[in-house]
């Protein structure tokens, strides 16, 4: 079971809220999608540009494997505090713990909505269906 | 993922059993990977690679003007061929773009071609139709005979413990032979492959596919032997200068300013032949020329990124990849004429992004100039 503290997208991002803030990452899915197990496999992470403002769904970023690029989107809209600069030199950490040091950016959000996003659960069931 | 359409190769269950990861290629349901990518490709340049090629297309042409169909519609002149050797051409169009690149392999009489698995159906119909009023057929044997390929410095020594009757060291490269594979009399054996090693392509009756795929293991395990899956396998033929049907050359790249003039033949004795007039007129004038190019930045060069000399967009990225051979991102790109000299620094666009990178020699890797 994926963390239930949070909600999740169907594109494979996560939005965790954590008091006046909210963190974006990529799920394990996402990150099994693109390097199958292999976390050499992923070659490079761009994110955004602290002060940049966000819609909801706008892609901020991208992330490559050896054979794939894949965008990264918004699950909310909000304004970019800081990104997790960890990660563009150690892209490891996406594998190993995607979920708390994995995390990409974290914003101030336009207000504190979740509406429309799944839980652990549907995700849970989205992914179970797709991976069918 | 909907894989209910998708065309199964006979050693599908084996992939699936192996835990390789399964994508859409071409229409068929093949295997991406076995492990790490870079690892594989790794095994091939090392050791040895076994690869599942049941998707590729097989043609035989036969009947007293098989040759003469071939040197009407491919660029290689078939009847100069010596019997039992193989060459690379294309089948192209008026327009002198190509429909698809194969391999001819040369018989008395007959021609055998390996076509790609995404062009079958369109090499099918256009060779059928300029055999029309000719006294020969053509035979699509592609589910009647399966394909695997054992590629990497160790493949003759693993093949030669299945193969009895023939000996594979007076097999040479771009040759094939006939000879008895585990137990199976009469199998083509051909010294060819698509990574840029040494290796063999063979091709069997689908029946046997399982019992040559886990004997070909067995025999080869000590010497490195691995399955290999396609993502390796582009890697391996970008690194080997080779081009792929849909990036180096498609309906509108022709093969002269792909590089590929080595399987053209404008001799007067071969006769007018398919695009023949067009690529006269590209050779004598060419507007553009495929080079390769290598980046330190951490992006791999993508098909579709555009490339710029300062702010002079020059051209733009047909194939690219991580190369754990040469422990660098490759790609191949066009470029219009006077940017193609090898060490001009160039730039890839990359979603707005700019990139540096540097005109390469081509190949990337070759194994006889170490």
């Amino acid at each position: 079971m994926r963390p239930d503290d949070r909600k999740y997208t169907k594109a494979h991002e996560w939005v965790l809220l954590d008091g006046d803030v909210a963190l974006f990452g990529i799920t394990d899915f996402a990150v099994e999608e693109l390097c199958n197990g292999n976390e050499g496999d992923l070659v490079y992470c761009d994110l955004p540009e602290e002060g940049r403002t966000l819609e909801a769904g706008e892609t901020f970023g991208e992330i490559e494997s050896v054979k794939a690029v894949a965008d990264l989107n918004a699950p909310i809209g909000g304004v970019v505090l800081e990104t997790n600069e960890a990660i563009e030199e150690h892209l490891e950490i996406l594998s190993t713990d995607p979920y708390k040091k994995g995390w990409m950016v974290k914003i101030k959000p336009n207000n504190k909505s979740l509406d429309g996003l799944m839980s652990a659960a549907e995700y849970e069931a989205f992914v179970a269906e797709k991976a069918h | 993922m909907d894989t209910a359409a998708l065309q199964e190769t006979p050693l599908h269950d084996v992939h699936a059993a192996l835990g390789a990861r399964m994508i859409d290629f071409g229409g068929w349901h093949m295997p991406v990977q076995y492990g790490p990518i870079l690892d594989e490709v790794r095994t091939v340049r090392n050791a040895c690679g076994l690869f599942d090629l049941g998707h590729m297309g097989r043609f035989h042409i036969t009947g007293p003007d098989a040759i003469k169909l071939v040197d009407k519609v491919a660029t290689n002149f078939c009847a100069k061929i010596p019997v039992g050797a193989i060459r690379y051409a294309l089948f192209c169009l008026e327009n002198g773009n190509p429909i698809d690149d194969v391999l001819l392999y040369r018989e008395e009489q007959d021609v055998f071609i390996v076509v790609n698995a995404g062009n079958l159906e369109r090499d099918l119909a256009h060779l059928q139709e300029h055999a029309e009023g000719m006294d020969c057929e053509v035979v699509d044997q592609s589910r009647e005979l399966d394909m695997l390929a054992l590629q990497g410095q160790h493949s003759e020594a693993i093949l030669q413990r299945v193969v009895e009757d023939c000996d594979l060291s007076e097999l040479k490269y771009y040759r094939y032979t006939w000879g008895t594979l585990c137990g199976i009399p009469n199998v083509r054996i051909s010294r060819t492959g698509y990574t840029g090693e040494d290796g063999f392509e063979v091709y069997i009756p689908p029946s046997s596919s399982k019992q040559v795929w886990d004997s070909l293991l067995t025999h080869g395990a000590d010497l490195g032997l691995k399955p290999i899956g396609l993502g390796a396998r582009d890697t391996l033929r970008l690194e080997a200068g080779m081009a792929l049907y849909g990036h180096e050359i498609d309906d509108d790249h022709n093969p002269i300013e792909a590089g590929l003039s080595f399987g053209i033949r404008f001799a007067e004795e071969k006769g007018d032949w398919l695009g023949r007039e067009a690529l006269l007129a590209v050779k004598a004038d060419p507007k553009k020329q495929l080079i390769g190019i290598t980046t330190d930045g951490k992006r791999v060069p993508r098909q579709g990124h555009k490339l710029f000399r300062g702010d002079t967009e020059v051209g733009y990225v047909v194939s690219g990849s991580v190369s754990p051979t040469i422990e660098t991102n490759i790609g191949t790109a066009y470029v219009t004429l006077g940017n193609e000299e090898v060490g001009t620094e160039l730039e890839l666009d990359i979603n707005g992004k700019r990139q540096a990178c540097v005109v390469a020699p081509q190949p990337f890797y070759s194994r006889t100039r170490k």
